[in-house]
């Protein structure tokens, strides 16, 4: 093994001129295999970011395997607004050959390879990159002495990159012993002996210039560094949802497994159930007893609760459904993302069964649209979808904290006295169910609850007009809550050519894209449906500013054309200038990809 | 996790009159009114606060019992009233949770659920009326419908092995098994009330017939039809050398035996044995983490979640 063999390089110097020394933002894209830890490594960077008060995002593919296989890891950080984690990358750092032939199409002209020159073997004659080969096996190796094999190369990479962009070691040190706390001492201090020998690697000599990112504004209030799913789950317990069950499925799972450890401190409850209908009926058994509950699951699994979440729209039992999307159909792409469950969420029930369908656009969204969901289900007495997807659900962002002491949402159940006249399911008012310890006085009714069509006490009804009315009751409280959702705003270009609309994760590529073209010229805007169901009103406003309306998400353009949300919106609009741009390769989407479509004459 | 509940210090005695609801719609006689009556007396005979009684089931003739009882109550889907049951158990240890439903729902569709709710011993009492036949769809094969039933599904006679339910719930983990027959009372409701007693996940079977669609299924057992209804007999632990010969109703094995004989078998208790329930297990965690945290507050915790990704 060579031991402080200089650097490989070539054509780094005749480069040096495309790279500016203080950047606002770099693309750093780690990639190798899923054991190599290269995950670890980059979530440290996310949460320095988030310390230094940068935005941040990441990208993360994993293989479906269930050990091993090739995996990548993105951090995206910038000073300025970090809508999407980047097209290509500035710095790539490669494993192995094939990581290298994989990835170097990612990366950017001037962009800097760092390649672990025991494994690779890259093509320098292509003038296009800065190679900077170090050989880190065996420098780890050496590094460690022995026992650890190469385990610990990721954090030797970490300090590589600390070294080349001037990152805040005290800062990555602190991160790293309290990744480690808790564990034995040693195991600490062999990350740390790992990280030193990475950073004091004379990476210098070769790259003659090195970076430093423009300093964060650290004025505002501290960020909190996490990933879409946490980001639900915690959004949850401050909603004071206290119960729920589920059963596993990726990429739902850690979601649930938040929930089982940390629900019981609140003196709350989350049950692994024995399958999907268990999971959805026992989260109505909650909801029922008086504690809003919560189930999920990813799109098989919602497609075996989908008999329950009827039960729910007929009986008016409030229930929250988290949808972390994947590529569908059946088990179709486990660890990819889509958005192709937007129909499924809408219309995935039998009979006419209104429910509320919300969207997260962002890891911090999904924090707030758990508040927001259990708002809803609690005052319409409703069942509620939040369509998340695999990419916000394992990517990690950095975000102003949350004012919890605002926001904390009350827990109790309401066992408030009826009066004589109680009645669960009232004609004229949104229903408001007394939960099972409620006393109704001498003379009252005591309320069931039921799947089957009802009079305004809960006794099963076959009358027709009955039906009718209550039919109406179920869908007339869906737009009385439309009228409370706000119209959105446009980003961008207020009128004029196009305008862009999006839903979910496509968020931050649409409004890069925007950003993006409104700075060469072009007039085009942009909003985002976080309500897809019911609409907001007022959207045909909108639409009527622009000459066209693209609609773009991440599902296929179907039989006629037309993705699912711009379906949607040309059936309930009737517009015929309403477009799709849709796509199905399991990835999110590119700025590019959508700009070319966008801007194409 | 734990709920207070108004308890109205002057509450009026539970009385049939207090829980009677809707007139049933089953058929005229149905072996499930007489289920419905002894379940008022059970009530009667317990005074529970009657707000605290809720009645629940799932789908099928003998599942629209909540419908006939004025407590709280609520109407599920089929099969799946096991883990709704559940929930209701395990958020809220303050109400007695009373699940009713019928051989389809029980032992076919809800079958999983029986045995998951068994094996994870959640606290509520179950009572599955079973008459060998879809009644509420008019006449098809259930799963305990005996080898040679002539239904609108097997007109030529049912050819599948039928369900032992008592076999099935041992095995499966239920803490407490009864079998009853409709046309014995006094003794559905002693097996109500022990079933109600037993801290777990308590079943008692009940041979309902279904006048409509299996007329005389369970004479056999019923003394009125020249008819044997044969009781468990229990060990009195009494030291007496007929003791020897009574059922250990904690003894698995012996449990499993009886519920091998023959058709119409015996009544009573198979099995009765105490092990934790889920209920207990989770408070237990809960109040073990909450001491870890000091009895933080809700906003104290999530704020300390917050501090450790800053």
């Amino acid at each position: 093994m060579p031991t402080s063999a200089p650097p490989v390089t070539d054509a780094s110097a005749n480069r040096a001129d495309l790279r500016k020394e203080h950047i606002k933002d770099a693309v750093i894209r780690l990639a190798g295999n899923s054991q190599d830890g290269i995950q670890s490594a980059g979530a440290f960077l996310a949460r320095l970011a988030g310390r230094s008060a940068q935005e941040v995002m990441t990208y993360m593919t994993i293989p479906s395997t269930i050990s091993g296989g090739p995996s990548i890891f993105q951090v995206r950080i910038g000073t300025g607004e970090v809508l999407s984690a980047g097209d290509e990358a500035d710095f790539l750092v490669v494993f192995y050959q094939h990581s290298y032939e994989e990835h170097i199409g990612f990366l950017k002209e001037g962009g800097i390879l760092l390649y672990d020159s025991d494994h690779v073997e890259p093509d320098t004659q292509d003038k296009r990159f800065v190679y900077v080969g170090v050989p880190i096996t065996g420098l780890t190796v050496e590094a460690l002495g022995g026992t650890a094999k190469d385990k610990g190369k990721n954090i030797f990479v970490l300090g590589l990159i600390a070294r080349v962009f001037h990152l805040d070691t005290i800062k990555l040190e602190k991160l790293i012993q309290e990744k480690f706390a808790g564990k034995d001492e040693s195991v600490a201090n062999t990350a740390l002996s790992a990280f030193h020998a990475g950073y004091a690697y004379p990476v210098g000599d070769v790259l003659v210039q090195l970076y430093h990112f423009e300093p964060g504004d650290e004025s505002g209030p501290p960020q909190i560094t996490m990933d879409g799913n946490q980001a639900l789950a915690y959004g949850l317990l401050a909603a004071g949802i206290r119960y729920g069950a589920g059963y596993p499925i990726t990429p739902w799972s850690s979601v649930m497994e938040t929930l089982r450890t940390e629900l019981p401190k609140y003196g709350g409850l989350f049950v692994q159930a024995e399958d999907e209908l268990a999971a959805v009926s026992m989260a109505l058994g909650f909801s029922y007893a008086g504690n809003l509950a919560v189930t999920g699951s990813a799109g098989p699994g919602i497609s075996l609760k989908t008999e329950a979440i009827g039960w729910a729209s007929m009986a008016e039992i409030p229930l929250l459904v988290i949808n972390v999307q994947r590529g569908g159909p059946s088990t179709g792409l486990p660890t990819n993302v889509e958005q192709s469950d937007l129909y499924q969420a809408v219309f995935g029930g039998h009979g006419d069964s209104p429910r509320v369908v919300l969207a997260p656009k962002t890891v911090e969204d999904c924090f707030y649209i758990a508040l927001e969901a259990a708002r809803i289900a609690r005052e319409f007495s409703t069942p509620v979808f939040i369509l998340s997807d695999a990419s916000l659900a394992t990517r990690i962002e950095a975000f102003d904290e949350p004012d919890l002491p605002a926001l904390m949402q009350p827990t109790a159940v309401d066992l408030s006295p009826r009066g004589p006249d109680f009645k669960p399911y009232p004609l004229n008012a949104i229903t408001k169910h007394a939960p099972p310890g409620t006393l109704i006085p001498e003379g009252g009714k005591y309320p069931v609850v039921t799947g089957l069509e009802h009079d305004e006490f809960g006794h099963p009804t076959g009358s027709p007009q009955l039906h009718v009315d209550m039919t109406a009751k179920r869908r007339s409280k869906l737009q009385t809550l439309a009228t409370q959702i706000p119209t959105p705003a446009v980003y961008g270009s207020q009128a004029g050519d196009t305008l862009l609309v999006g839903w979910g994760s496509t968020y931050g590529p649409i409004h890069e894209a925007v950003k993006l073209a409104n700075t060469e010229g072009y007039e085009i805007g942009a909003i985002h449906i976080r309500y897809l169901n019911p609409l907001p009103n007022g959207l045909e406003n909108l639409f009527a500013k622009f000459r066209r309306v693209v609609v773009i998400e991440m599902n296929d353009g179907g039989l006629y054309g037309y993705g699912q949300l711009a379906s949607i919106l040309r059936a309930r609009y009737c517009d015929p200038k309403i477009e799709s741009l849709t796509k199905t390769d399991g990835l999110t989407y590119r700025v590019r990809e959508i700009l070319n479509h966008v801007l194409k004459p | 996790m734990s709920t207070e509940s108004p308890i109205a210090p002057t509450a009026p005695p539970l009385t049939k009159k207090a829980l009677t609801a809707d007139h049933p719609t089953w058929c005229p006689g149905c072996g499930d009114f007489a289920v419905l009556a002894s379940f008022y007396k059970m009530l009667e005979k317990r005074q529970l606060p009657h707000q605290n009684i809720v009645t629940l089931a799932g789908i099928g003739c003998s599942s629209r019992f909540p419908y006939f009882v004025n407590s709280h109550g609520a109407h599920f889907i089929h099969g799946r009233a096991v883990p709704f049951a559940s929930g209701v158990s395990l958020s809220r240890p303050d109400v007695h949770v009373f699940l009713f439903g019928g051989d389809g729902d029980g032992f076919s569709i809800g079958g999983n659920h029986l045995e998951h709710g068994a094996r994870k011993n959640i606290r509520l009492t179950y009572v599955i009326m079973d008459n060998f036949v879809y009644g509420l769809t008019k006449k098809q094969t259930s799963p305990t419908s005996p080898i040679g039933y002539r239904s609108k599904t097997d007109p030529t006679g049912a050819i599948d092995q039928p369900v032992n339910p008592i076999k099935k719930l041992i095995t499966a983990g239920a803490t407490f098994v009864a079998r009853s027959h409709a046309t014995q009372v006094n003794h559905m409701i002693q097996m109500m009330e022990r079933a109600h007693d037993h801290d777990g996940f308590s079943v008692v079977e009940i041979l309902s017939e279904c006048v409509e669609f299996f007329p005389g299924a369970f004479d056999a057992a019923n003394p009125r039809k020249n008819g044997q209804f044969q009781i468990i007999e229990e060990k009195t632990w009494d030291g007496s050398a007929e003791d020897e010969a009574r059922h250990d109703v904690t003894d698995e094995i012996a449990a499993y035996k009886l519920a091998g004989l023959p058709f119409p078998g015996l009544f009573g208790v198979f099995y009765d044995a105490a092990r934790p329930t889920k209920n207990a297990l989770e408070q237990k965690w809960i109040n073990s983490s909450r001491e870890k945290s000091r009895h933080a507050s809700d906003l104290e915790l999530l704020q300390a979640s917050f501090d450790r990704i800053k």
